[in-house]
C-alpha cells in the first residue's frame, strides 16, 4: 500500500495523481501542497477536529491520517462539499443560525455534519451531539450548531 | 411618561453574520492561510527552565545549517515592551535570563519546517540556574532572586492595590450579619481554535508587513514600532480573520515581534505558527487566585461592607496584571449598592507562563466569592436570596462608593425575570437530595473608559465611510471582528441608518493603512464605542444625501426621510427617490462621498489612585439560576439548565447576543467542570487539548435566555456589552446550587467529582444536614 509511485486518489470528486512522500500527513499535503486551505490545522494531535474531511464518506482528522493511506479512495474537503454557487443545505443552516462564530471550527463541524446527515438523515439530539463531540468549538457553547444541524434534518 | 422606545428596521432582528458564508464554506482567510512568495518558517526555541540566567548562548551552528537565513536570540532587539505603558518588562526574546518553562529564548527562519526544527537543536545555551517561584506565596517578601528587577521591594509582588471607603472594620464590629468565604480558583487558558499565528514581510520600499491573528491590531502596530525601531507609518498591520480570543490575543506577543524581526533580517517573508502546546506556554489565561471576601449586613438584610483580599498568581510577566489586581476588588462594586469597601490585592511575579486578559477579565474569581458569601448571609438571615439582592440593588443613576458612574441598569428586571422562570418560589430548597437551584449575578463594564495607549482626548473608535457611483458602501475601522460578529454589526448599523439593503455595506479588513484607529477588541468596548462611531458616520452620509434629495423633489430636508432603499417624504411615500438617485446627485458637487465618525468617552471617575480602573461608559446586568443533578455516589454532576437574565441594554443582534450568552455560559461552566491549568512546581502538566478539560456537547445545559434590559441612555440604539458579561454569574449560579442539592459550599474552583465527593463525606462526618436551613 505504501509505494513509491505517485499517489492516486479521488479528491473533491475528481482524480488525483502526485508525489508525496511516504511520511507525509494528509492535513499537510492538503493544505500546504494542495493550498486547500478550508481545512484548518488547530492542534495536529486529533484534539479539536478542525482538520476534520472525508475518505470514503467516513469523517476524519487529516492531522492523523498518513497521506498514502488514501490510495485508491476518496476524499472530500471543506471545498469539495460546497457547491459552485450558493451553499449546501448544511452550510445554509449554519449561516442562517448562527452556527458560525469565528468560524475556525467550522469546516470541519461542516463536514462531520454533512457525513451524519448522509448516513442518518433524521438523527436525533443525542445522536447529533456524539457525532460532533470529537469537534471542538469555543465560541458557540454548541447550541447553535446542534440546532442547525437538526433545521437540516427536519428538511423533508 | 417616557416615550415607548424606537423600533428600527433591521437592528433587534437576528441579523446573520455577514462573514459566514466565507466560514462554511472554508473561504475565510486566517493568518495561516497566507502564502507569500520566498516565504520562510519561523521556529522559535523555549526554555526548558523555570528560571535561570542565560549565561551562553551559541547560535553558530545552527547558523551555518544550510537553508536557515537567520537565528536571533534576545540581544538584537532588547527594547522592552508590554500592553500597559507603565509595565513593558517583556522582551521580543529573553534577554539575560529565562523565567519560565516555554520563554522563547532563541529564533530561527529557515527555508523549511524541518531545516527550522534541525537549527533549533544545534542552539547550545549554558545557563545558571536560579530559584524556583512557583507559587505567589513564596515571592511575597524580600526573595534572593527577583523574577524581575520591578519587583516590590525587592519581592515578586507586581503590583499591590490597597483601597479602602468608609469604615469596614467599624461596620464588622458592629454587624449583625456576616459572611466569609476563602476561594481559590485555578488557573483557566483561552483554547481558542485557531492558534497563534503572524506572517511578516519587509519590503524594499522600506515598509514591514504584519498580518496577525490579534484582538487589537493597535497596539500590536505600536508594540513592533517601539521594538523594531521602526516608525509606525513604516509599519502596516493587517488582522485577517481571527479564531477566536477571548482575550488572548489582546496583548502584543513575543512571537509577533520575532517574526517582524526575522522578516526585516532576512528580507523574505516568514510565518511563525505557534503549536498548540506552545499556545498553552504562551497562556496569558485567567490567573490562578487566591482571594478572601467578608461581606457584612445590618439586621434588615441591607449590605453594609465588603473587605476583600485577593493574592494573583500573575506567571512571568506583568501583561494586564496591574488591571487585573485592580479588577480583582473594585468588580465587586456591583450590581449593589456597597457603602463601605476595602480591598488589598497583589499580584506576584511566578516562574510560571504569564496570566492576563481572558474574557470577564479580573471579574469573574471575586464575583464567585461574593455571590457565595450573599448566598450564606441570605440563609443566616432566613431570606432568599433573590429578596437580598433585589433589596441592596444599585438604582439607575446612580453612583457606587468608589465612585463608578451607573447609568442604565434593569437588575432588577433580570431578577425578576430569573426568578420566575425558574419556578424558583416552588423550587429553591425543595427539590430532592442531589438536585439543587442556584443564584448568581454580575455585572461588567461595557467598553473600559481608560483607553490604554494614548490620549484620552483623542477618539476610542473612528469609522470611515465611503460610497461611490456603484452605491456600494465600503467601511474602515480597526474594530477587530474576532468572531463575536462586530463587522456584521458595523454593517448593520450603517445599513439602518440609511435605510439601505445590508448587501450594499462592505466592512473591509482591518488594515492599518487605511483603517482608521480603533483600540480593538478588549473590555466588552466594541459594540458602544465603534457602534457610537458607526452611527455618527452614517448620520453624515444621510444628511448629505438627504439634502441631495431635497434638491432633486424640490422639498426641505426636514420633509424627508430614509426607508427601504429611497428618500421619502414623511408621510407622503409616494414622492421620493431611490438611494441611487439621491447618492447620484449628491455626487455631482464632490465625487465619492466620504464621512468619518468617531466616538470617545468623556472623563469618569474619582481622584484617588487607581480610580480609573473599572470605569465604564456603561454595565451589563445579569441574573442566572442554575439547575444541577448531582451523582452522590460518583461526585459527578450535570448542569441541567441555566435561565441567563440578561441586561446588555437593547441587544442589536439576537444571532450575536444570544451566541455569546450560551459561548459565555460554555466557557464559564468549564472553570467550574474542569477546565485548570495544572502544575508541578512551575512545569505544566496538561498542554494539550485532550488534557485540558473544556466542556463537550453533552455537558452544555439547555439555557433559556431573557433580554429584560431598557436602552442604554448612551449606548449605541441604546445598546451595551453582551460578551463578557454574560460569563460572570454562570460560575456561583452553579457553586450555589450545588450547595442547594447537597448541602456543601464549594470554594475550590474547579468543582470536580472527586471534590464534590470529599465535600459530600465531611458534611457527613461533621453531622450537618444536606439542606441548610
Amino acid at each position: 500500500m505504501l509505494s513509491r509511485g505517485p499517489l492516486r486518489f479521488q479528491l473533491n470528486g475528481h482524480p488525483a495523481e502526485l508525489r508525496c512522500e511516504p511520511s507525509r500527513i494528509l492535513l499537510d499535503l492538503l493544505r500546504e501542497d494542495l493550498h486547500l486551505t478550508g481545512t484548518k490545522r488547530g492542534c495536529d494531535l486529533g484534539t479539536c477536529g478542525c482538520c476534520t474531511v472525508l475518505v470514503d464518506g467516513r469523517p476524519t482528522l487529516s492531522c492523523l491520517t498518513l497521506a498514502r493511506l488514501v490510495e485508491g479512495r476518496s476524499v472530500d474537503t471543506i471545498e469539495g462539499l460546497s457547491p459552485a454557487q450558493g451553499l449546501s443545505p448544511v452550510q445554509r443552516a449554519f449561516v442562517e443560525h448562527g452556527a458560525t462564530q469565528c468560524g475556525f471550527c467550522t469546516p470541519g463541524f461542516v463536514v462531520t455534519a454533512t457525513a451524519l446527515l448522509n448516513a442518518h438523515p433524521h438523527p436525533s439530539r443525542d445522536e447529533i451531539e456524539r457525532a460532533i463531540s470529537g469537534n471542538l468549538c469555543r465560541c458557540t457553547g454548541y447550541t447553535k450548531i446542534v440546532e442547525a444541524i437538526q433545521a437540516v434534518a427536519k428538511e423533508p | 411618561m417616557s416615550a415607548p422606545p424606537p423600533s428600527y428596521r433591521l437592528l433587534g432582528r437576528s441579523i446573520p453574520y455577514v462573514e459566514g458564508p466565507l466560514k462554511v464554506t472554508g473561504r475565510a482567510e486566517y493568518t495561516d492561510d497566507i502564502q507569500r512568495p520566498g516565504m520562510l518558517v519561523g521556529r522559535l526555541l523555549r526554555s526548558p527552565w523555570p528560571h535561570a540566567r542565560l549565561t551562553s548562548i551559541d547560535v553558530r551552528a545552527a547558523r551555518a545549517l544550510p537553508g536557515v537565513y537567520a537565528v536571533l536570540t534576545g540581544e538584537r532587539y532588547p527594547t522592552p515592551f508590554g500592553v500597559l505603558p507603565i509595565t513593558h518588562d517583556e522582551t521580543a526574546i529573553a534577554v539575560g535570563k529565562a523565567r519560565y518553562i516555554g520563554d522563547i529564548i532563541a529564533a530561527v527562519a529557515a527555508q523549511d519546517e524541518a531545516t527550522a526544527e534541525a537549527a533549533l537543536s544545534l542552539v547550545r545555551a549554558e545557563v545558571e540556574p536560579l530559584p524556583e517561584y512557583s507559587d505567589p506565596r513564596m515571592g511575597v517578601g524580600k526573595v534572593s532572586d527577583p523574577i524581575h528587577a520591578r519587583g516590590l521591594m525587592g519581592s515578586n509582588i507586581q503590583k499591590e492595590v490597597v483601597q479602602h471607603f468608609g469604615d469596614v472594620d467599624a461596620v464588622f464590629a458592629h454587624a449583625a450579619f456576616t459572611a466569609r468565604v476563602r476561594g481559590t480558583f485555578a488557573g483557566v487558558t483561552h483554547a481558542f481554535t485557531e492558534p497563534l499565528a503572524t506572517v511578516a514581510e519587509a519590503t524594499p520600499d522600506g515598509r514591514l508587513t504584519v498580518w496577525s491573528a490579534t484582538q487589537v491590531p493597535h497596539y500590536l502596530h505600536r508594540s513592533l514600532s517601539e521594538v523594531l525601531g521602526i516608525p509606525m507609518h513604516r509599519i502596516r498591520v493587517i488582522k485577517p480573520e481571527v479564531g477566536g480570543g477571548f482575550g488572548g490575543k489582546s496583548d502584543p506577543l513575543p512571537h509577533e515581534i520575532v517574526c517582524a524581526a526575522l522578516a526585516l533580517e532576512t528580507g523574505r517573508p516568514v510565518k511563525i505558527l505557534v503549536d498548540r502546546e506552545d499556545v498553552f506556554y504562551t497562556n496569558h489565561g485567567r490567573h490562578p487566585t487566591q482571594n478572601d471576601v467578608r461581606i457584612a449586613a445590618s439586621a434588615d438584610g441591607t449590605l453594609l461592607a465588603y473587605d476583600i483580599e485577593a493574592l494573583i498568581d500573575g506567571g512571568a510577566w506583568s501583561s494586564f496584571g496591574t488591571v487585573t489586581t485592580y479588577y480583582n476588588g473594585v468588580l465587586a462594586m456591583g450590581p449593589y449598592r456597597v457603602p463601605n469597601f476595602r480591598y488589598k490585592g497583589r499580584r506576584v511575579y511566578t516562574t510560571k507562563p504569564p496570566s492576563g486578559a481572558m474574557r470577564a477579565h479580573g471579574g469573574t474569581n471575586v464575583r464567585y466569592s461574593v455571590e457565595v458569601a450573599l448566598d450564606m448571609l441570605a440563609e443566616q438571615m432566613g431570606t432568599d436570596p433573590f429578596d437580598l439582592r433585589a433589596r441592596n440593588a444599585l438604582p439607575p443613576n446612580s453612583k457606587t462608593v468608589n465612585e463608578f458612574r451607573i447609568t442604565s441598569t434593569s437588575f432588577l428586571k433580570c431578577l425578576a425575570a430569573a426568578r420566575e422562570k425558574s419556578g424558583w418560589n416552588e423550587r429553591f430548597r425543595r427539590l430532592p437530595y442531589g438536585r439543587g437551584l442556584g443564584l448568581g449575578c454580575g455585572f461588567y463594564i461595557s467598553g473600559s473608559n481608560s483607553p490604554i495607549h494614548f490620549s484620552p482626548k483623542m477618539p476610542q473608535s473612528t469609522v470611515h465611510l465611503k460610497v461611490d457611483m456603484d452605491g456600494g458602501i465600503a467601511v474602515h475601522s480597526m474594530q477587530a471582528d474576532i468572531g463575536q460578529g462586530s463587522n456584521t454589526l458595523l454593517a448593520a448599523i450603517v445599513a439602518e441608518v440609511l435605510g439601505v439593503d445590508l448587501e450594499r455595506v462592505h466592512v473591509q479588513r482591518v488594515d492599518s493603512d487605511v483603517s482608521p484607529v480603533d483600540l480593538g477588541s478588549y473590555s466588552s468596548r466594541v459594540t458602544f464605542m465603534m457602534g457610537n462611531a458607526a452611527r455618527a458616520a452614517a448620520e453624515q452620509l444621510k444628511a448629505r444625501l438627504i439634502a441631495a434629495a431635497a434638491e432633486l423633489l424640490g422639498l426641505r430636508a426636514e420633509e424627508l426621510e430614509v426607508a427601504q432603499e429611497r428618500i421619502e417624504r414623511s408621510g407622503h411615500p409616494e414622492t421620493g427617490v431611490t438611494f441611487l438617485e439621491a447618492l447620484h446627485k449628491a455626487m455631482e458637487t464632490e465625487g465619492a462621498l466620504v464621512a468619518s465618525g468617531s466616538f470617545q468617552t468623556g472623563p469618569m471617575g474619582g481622584s484617588f489612585k487607581g480610580a480609573r480602573a473599572g470605569t465604564a461608559p456603561s454595565y451589563s446586568f445579569a441574573a442566572y439560576v442554575a439547575d444541577v443533578e448531582v451523582d452522590v455516589e460518583t461526585g459527578e454532576y450535570r448542569v441541567r439548565k441555566v435561565w441567563a437574565a440578561f441586561d446588555c441594554g437593547r441587544p442589536l443582534n439576537r444571532l450575536a447576543v444570544e451566541g455569546q450568552i450560551q459561548g459565555s455560559i460554555h466557557m464559564g461552566l468549564g472553570q467550574v467542570l474542569g477546565e485548570s491549568m495544572n502544575y508541578r512546581g512551575s512545569r505544566l502538566f496538561n498542554p494539550s487539548l485532550l488534557e485540558y478539560k473544556i466542556p463537550m456537547p453533552q455537558q452544555m445545559p439547555e439555557v433559556e435566555i431573557l433580554l429584560v434590559g431598557d436602552d442604554d441612555p448612551e449606548g449605541p440604539f441604546g445598546a451595551k456589552e453582551a460578551g463578557e458579561g454574560p460569563l460572570i454569574a454562570t460560575l456561583p449560579a452553579v457553586g450555589n446550587a450545588l450547595y442547594d442539592a447537597v448541602g456543601v459550599r464549594f470554594t475550590e474552583l474547579p468543582i470536580t467529582p472527586d471534590r464534590v465527593l470529599r465535600g459530600i463525606d465531611q458534611r457527613v462526618k461533621e453531622g450537618r444536614p444536606w439542606k441548610g436551613a
